[in-house]
């Protein structure tokens, strides 16, 4: 890999990202439009996020990539691979060894701590896209904190459907000032977000945005007095570990409706069974 | 017991295996080489430097051997490569007036200095499948000598006929570029609305040509109509110049194919300006005149702000028509439906059931 440099990407290129990610922390949810390069790898498969992690990644860091909470999906597996041979880092599966983490749709269970960075890949950035299509019109809402139609779309949804009908990519609020959206995660996630000791990147490569959440920053998911936001809970334990605190994959394991749950999290669910065992 | 599945490794190796061996096809039938590519299915490499903004065709074969002839990935591949790729300057713009011309016909004058030069167009065949082909015989090529073309009178001037137009003040004047102005760069620098020409026109340039085909038809049909005529098209070769900072002047570094199409679009003038012709603009690499026609129609399209026009349609909306031309962009974000998403739809599970619950009567 002579041909490349360390972690793919060109140094001024490393640098302009840099640049973008030191002002996505100094205002935390913003979104910052950044030169996005073309990558070897597809668009949606976690360009922004592959980016975001080749200007961060250093010799000494110790990376974690997964997917769907998982070490050994597909991409993962593709991701991982690619900056151990363009980088030589080392690689982990556990989430307390790692020193920076690139996740698609999911935060660890194990709690994150000062010093790590977490990348997420985030297919849309703008957390009003789907009241408004229009980036000039955006914006703008965004620069005037204009965030009424949000409120109102969480509005309709309790009036019709007696609670807010979203399960993914809940938006939330950014120290009082950002609405941002934290990427496909299970909103069962969103409570890792606030005051999390990790600072949290997230790359759009196709969009080419890039924002964050400092580390102990408050974020918000948004809700009513009386609707306070609330997550996800089974009523099964996960067949193989027993947790009843992580999130669960639904596995249909005959043809005839039969399933069972297990932790989404394969290096959480492993090291309870070793534990166990 | 129940196993989570494993083996993602193992198994992206061995798709890995079986793609190379599915491009290579039967061994027994002799493998493509890159000249074969270059020169037989010339178009088609034109196309892939157009859309993969590099102008190499020995690279765009490549890309197009490698990705089994998928043309979409093959501009990805080209695209890859190219972003590593230092940038070391601006080129002076590419004179097309002083092109070797090839081609260059015009729909808006019967005759004009230069005179209309067919050049090597399919307008003109009859679409018969030509058997003779199949049985791989050029022989009717090798025994019928070189091709006539005009008498040729040396040195013969083909002015741009939108040039002839602009003498007379019939069509809007060009506003030349200010020249300190940097060239806006797409893959460096990320798009902002509103968008200038320059930056609109380098994301045509390099948009998917069925989606921009598509758009430029629908604003013949209807939808955002601006009244094209053909004024120019032309094929050839143009030198193109740099100046490097050492030296201060220009060196020619290469010359490329090109293809030109300037549209001449009625207008109908307001208060303050008088009626004229407005223009719309399309270069591509290579042989590529549907694609340089497309461009200059959505081009003009999408000058409706500058123009006093109020977008109405798609092909007039400068957000929808960016952000959404670029094919290797929306090849990825289509396609990214294949990865997993066990997890956004576990919730959706979880919500839909927790729904139905709450209004589902009681049995």
């Amino acid at each position: 890999m002579s041909a490349y440099n360390f972690a793919y990407l060109d140094e001024q290129t490393k640098r302009m990202i840099r640049r973008a990610i030191l002002k996505a922390i100094a205002i935390p949810g913003y979104q910052v439009p950044f030169g996005s390069r073309e990558m070897p790898l597809s668009y949606g498969w976690g360009t922004g996020g592959v980016q975001v992690t080749a200007s961060v990644i250093g010799p000494d860091d110790v990376l974690k990539v997964i997917d769907q909470g998982a070490d050994d999906t597909t991409n993962a597996v593709s991701i991982r691979h690619f900056f151990a041979r363009t980088t030589g880092v080392r690689t982990t599966t556990r989430t307390d060894e790692a020193t920076l983490i690139q996740t698609r749709h999911r935060i660890p269970e194990t709690p994150l701590c000062a010093g790590q960075i977490m990348v997420f890949q985030v297919p849309i950035p703008e957390p009003l896209r789907w009241l408004e299509p229009r980036e000039t019109e955006t914006r703008t809402m965004h620069a005037l904190e204009e965030y009424g139609v949000m409120h109102v779309r969480l509005y309709e949804d309790i009036t019709q459907h007696g609670r807010v009908a979203t399960a993914y990519d809940y938006p939330v609020r950014v120290n009082g000032r950002y609405i941002m959206r934290p990427s496909p995660i299970p909103k069962f996630d969103n409570p890792k977000l606030d005051r999390s000791p990790a600072l949290l990147l997230f790359g759009a490569g196709r969009e080419k945005r890039i924002y964050a959440v400092p580390p102990w920053t408050p974020v918000k998911s948004l809700d009513f007095d009386d609707h306070p936001f609330t997550i996800e809970r089974w009523e099964e334990a996960c067949a193989l570990c027993g947790s009843r605190e992580s999130f669960l994959d639904e596995v249909i394991v005959d043809d005839k409706g039969g399933r069972i749950f297990v932790c989404s999290d394969t290096d959480y669910c492993g090291r309870r069974r070793e534990h166990l065992a | 017991m129940y196993v989570a599945v494993k083996g993602g490794e193992q198994a992206i190796e061995a798709a890995h295996r079986l793609l190379a061996q599915e491009r290579r096809g039967d061994p027994a039938v002799p493998e493509l080489s890159l000249a074969q590519i270059e020169e037989q299915l010339a178009l088609l490499v034109d196309r892939v430097m157009a859309e993969g903004s590099l102008h190499d065709r020995e690279l765009a074969a490549l890309a197009i051997k490698q990705a089994r002839g998928d043309l979409l990935e093959a501009v990805f591949l080209l695209r890859a490569y190219r972003t590593t790729l230092p940038r070391f300057g601006a080129s002076e713009p590419i004179d097309t007036g002083s092109m070797t011309i090839r081609r260059r016909i015009s729909a808006t004058f019967k005759d004009l200095p230069g005179g209309q030069i067919l050049g090597p167009t399919f307008d003109y065949t009859h679409r018969l499948l030509d058997f003779d082909l199949a049985a791989g015989a050029d022989a009717e090529l090798a025994g019928a000598g070189e091709p006539t073309s005009a008498p040729d009178d040396g040195e013969a001037s083909m002015p741009r006929v939108v040039d002839l137009l602009d003498r007379e003040g019939l069509i809007e004047a060009e506003e030349p570029d200010d020249e300190s102005d940097p060239v806006p760069d797409l893959t460096r620098a990320p798009l902002r609305f509103p968008a200038d020409r320059a930056a609109r026109l380098q994301n045509l340039a390099r948009g998917d040509e069925g989606f921009l085909l598509s758009l430029g038809y629908s604003t013949q049909r209807g939808y955002g109509r601006n009244h094209p005529f053909a004024g120019e098209i032309r094929l050839g070769d143009v030198d193109v110049e740099l100046v490097p900072e050492e030296l201060g002047f220009a060196v020619t570094i290469a010359a490329i194919g090109v293809t030109e199409c300037h549209l001449v679009n009625q207008f109908r003038g307001s208060a303050t300006a008088p009626a004229q012709f407005t223009r719309g603009y399309g270069l591509a690499f290579g042989e590529a005149e549907r694609k340089a026609m497309v461009m200059a129609l959505v081009d003009r399209a999408l000058r409706g702000r500058e123009l006093g026009e109020t977008p109405a349609s798609p092909a007039q909306d400068e957000e929808f028509v960016l952000y959404h031309s670029d094919n290797v962009e929306a090849s990825g974000f289509v396609q990214h439906l294949k990865l997993p998403h066990y997890v956004d739809f576990q919730s959706e599970l979880v919500l839909v059931r927790n729904l139905r619950a709450g209004t589902e009567p009681a049995p």
